[in-house]
């Protein structure tokens, strides 16, 4: 793996295969609003992965973390792993909300 | 130090110069220079609020405008003036020189960033100009995507780009730390400032990003009416204030670190002693931003967020409270047994001390849920912020102002003023803010521009307490502005008697590059038991060889 400050020369098609990809994949987010009779959860299961596919595919050929040394790897996974607190900690609210002994006010 | 030796402030004169500037340093007085503008518009906004609730009746302002003006003030200080404040003024001034670098990594970036501040910022003015808006500075939906009036979307833009240029100062920060140390400045000879500066950074450029898409969003509902945050529309009002708070909780940690790092530096430079517990300071910055992250639903407690979710961020938020308590203990034993030397900028420092201590040890009782109930949304809340952010943030401001002052602009202020100034800010502030917390506790809400005659007696104290406090702040402004023609000519490194590179081996004002050669650093930051033995030192130029083999 190339350190940072090394310049690269990456052939055309590397972007034109990512730009596929990334069309291919935009297609695939737009069917997966039309399946019939899926359960909302799945819906946005199906959706976040393919968002998470579509991050990593830029952020690993346009954003160069693929060709970039170890501390490049590390801030890009921290923005990840952040994502992830912020999803966590946001849906715990959501999932807890019926486990509350009382709902609304009482009459 | 010649005083006609060439520096950063005269070796270009012309406005391009200045405008196309790639300097760190001129860029750090760019931004001096807007923020204080927006300080000022913010700190007008502040006044006529004073000025409103000095009676009890809305006899100044109507509650329309009343709402305008309680937005333009937290719009215009926090994202205009607190975000940026230390960060862009002091940290592009000083963290290059105190790592040994000639620029930052990414000078045209750094550029790009004040271009992208100001654009915003001038946004942000022409919606406050066409009408303003009253949003509040949260900007909470549905109220700001389906039925606020005025120029909502405008500003939003604004402060989006004025995150951008954050997110901008905090990746070329993290880079220039990374990258760009002189040799011999290993991690822990870093001064504290650099330490707060990286962990100010890592918030800047993982926490920006979310709200500066959060707002967008909203203006996307606004304009187009798609469905995110409007329970009408199908979205989900409280899904904004998480991902709001995720972003503006530590946003509060964006504009009190870098003030915590000042206040390192001026109590180690004033107390002649290495700063005590240096690598747990150092640390604590790091953890203050790294769990500064886990409390953003303290904000939420009464919004309808699950009390199991309500309960693990109030047992976090009482967790953040431990890195600042070690911070606080370890610059008090810093100060203990120390050389103290009274000068302005340490009378700042010590106000900071008294009055984010008081801020933090609040913001325990907020974080508690039962008590936060009964005073959410009162001036206990408003005053508990203010402590922490005007009380700490711009305490640090102007600790730094002070201190560095001289090594910007070549002069001294007046002594006798500054103090003057440091004692009515501090004087000015209690006396505003305190008599909140009463009045918030005995319930008067917030955000209303009217309230029953027995509150009277407290509102008056603070209007009376903010005037003082503004004189406090006309002060700087004037002394500061006529010391840069009047003011005692600076000509030697280091008028404080400080340790660190941009004392010891920086010219004063600096020279446009900054060190001739790359320093060697070899001693540890604030090394006051050495005096003898400087912490670093510029290396002879390698002789050049005439005539080689070739020639």
């Amino acid at each position: 793996m190339a350190g940072h400050g090394e310049s690269h020369v990456h052939p055309v098609s590397l972007y034109t295969r990512t730009l596929w990809w990334l069309m291919v994949l935009l297609v695939a987010t737009v069917a997966a609003g039309y399946i019939p009779n899926i359960p909302n959860w799945l819906g946005v299961v199906i959706a976040l992965t393919i968002a998470v596919w579509k991050a990593t595919i830029v952020i690993m050929n346009f954003m160069h973390v693929r060709f970039s040394g170890k501390l490049a790897w590390l801030f890009a996974g921290a923005g990840f792993f952040w994502l992830v607190i912020m999803l966590a900690f946001a849906f715990a609210d959501y999932v807890s909300r019926p486990w509350e002994p009382f709902h609304g006010w009482p009459e | 130090m010649a005083t006609d030796k060439p520096n950063y402030l005269n070796w270009k004169t012309t406005v391009a110069s200045w405008l196309l500037t790639y300097d760190h340093k001129r860029i750090g007085i760019l931004y001096l220079v807007v923020i204080s503008i927006f300080f000022a518009l913010g700190g007008l906004a502040a006044a006529m609020i004073r000025m409103e609730l000095a009676t009890p009746k809305g006899d100044l302002l109507t509650s329309d405008v009343y709402n305008k003006m309680f937005t333009a003030h937290g719009v215009i200080m926090i994202f205009l003036f607190l975000i940026p404040s230390i960060p862009a003024v002091f940290g592009n001034f000083a963290l290059p020189l105190m790592i040994g670098a000639r620029d930052v990594a990414f000078p045209r970036l750094n550029l790009l960033s004040w271009y992208f501040f100001t654009g915003g910022a001038l946004l942000v003015l022409i919606a406050l100009f066409r009408g303003g808006i009253d949003t509040g500075w949260t900007f909470y939906t549905p109220y700001s995507s389906s039925f606020a009036k005025g120029e909502v979307s405008l500003a939003i833009v604004g402060v989006f780009l004025a995150g951008f240029a954050s997110i901008f100062t905090g990746i070329n920060f993290l880079v220039t730390i990374h990258k760009m140390r002189a040799p011999g400045m290993t991690w822990f000879r870093l001064p504290l400032f650099v330490w707060a500066m990286y962990a100010t950074s890592l918030i800047q450029v993982l926490g920006t990003p979310v709200v500066a898409i959060t707002l967008l969003l909203v203006a996307v509902e606004r304009s187009f009416k798609i469905g995110i945050f409007d329970p009408n529309l199908g979205g989900d009002p409280i899904l904004y204030q998480h991902l709001f708070w995720f972003y503006s909780h530590p946003a509060v940690y964006i504009m009190i670190l870098p003030a915590m790092g000042v206040i390192s530096e001026v109590i180690s430079a004033f107390s002649k002693r290495r700063v005590f517990g240096y690598h747990f300071v150092a640390f604590s910055s790091l953890a203050i931003a790294i769990i500064g992250f886990l409390v953003w639903g303290h904000h939420m407690f009464s919004t309808g967020q699950s009390m199991y979710a309500g309960i693990v961020f109030s047992f976090l938020t009482w967790i953040v409270a431990i890195p600042s308590a070690i911070k606080t203990f370890n610059w008090m034993a810093t100060i203990w047994k120390g050389r103290v030397h009274w000068d302005t900028p340490m009378l700042y420092a010590l106000g900071f001390m008294g009055l984010f201590v008081i801020g933090g040890l609040t913001g325990l009782h907020l974080a508690a849920m039962a008590t936060n109930v009964h005073l959410t949304d009162t001036y206990f809340i408003v005053a508990h912020f203010h402590y922490v952010m005007v009380g700490g943030g711009i305490m640090g401001y102007l600790a730094a102002l002070h201190f560095w002052w001289p090594k910007m602009t070549g002069r001294m202020y007046p002594e006798g003023w500054g103090k003057l100034a440091a004692m009515l800010v501090f004087v000015g502030f209690n006396l505003t803010f305190f008599p909140q917390f009463i009045l918030g506790y005995m319930g008067m809400p917030r955000r209303y521009h009217s309230y029953p005659e027995e509150w009277a007696v407290l509102n008056v104290l603070s209007t009376a307490g903010s005037s003082v406090l503004g004189l406090g702040y006309l002060l700087p402004l004037i002394y500061l502005t006529w010391s840069l023609k009047y003011g005692k000519v600076v000509t030697e490194r280091n008028p404080w008697g400080a340790r660190g590179l941009e004392w010891e081996l920086v010219d004063t004002p600096p020279d446009p590059h900054n060190f001739e050669r790359t320093p060697i650093v070899t001693r540890p930051a604030y090394d006051y038991n050495h005096p003898e033995e400087p912490t670093a030192f510029i290396p002879k130029p390698r002789p050049v060889v005439v005539g080689g083999k070739d020639g």
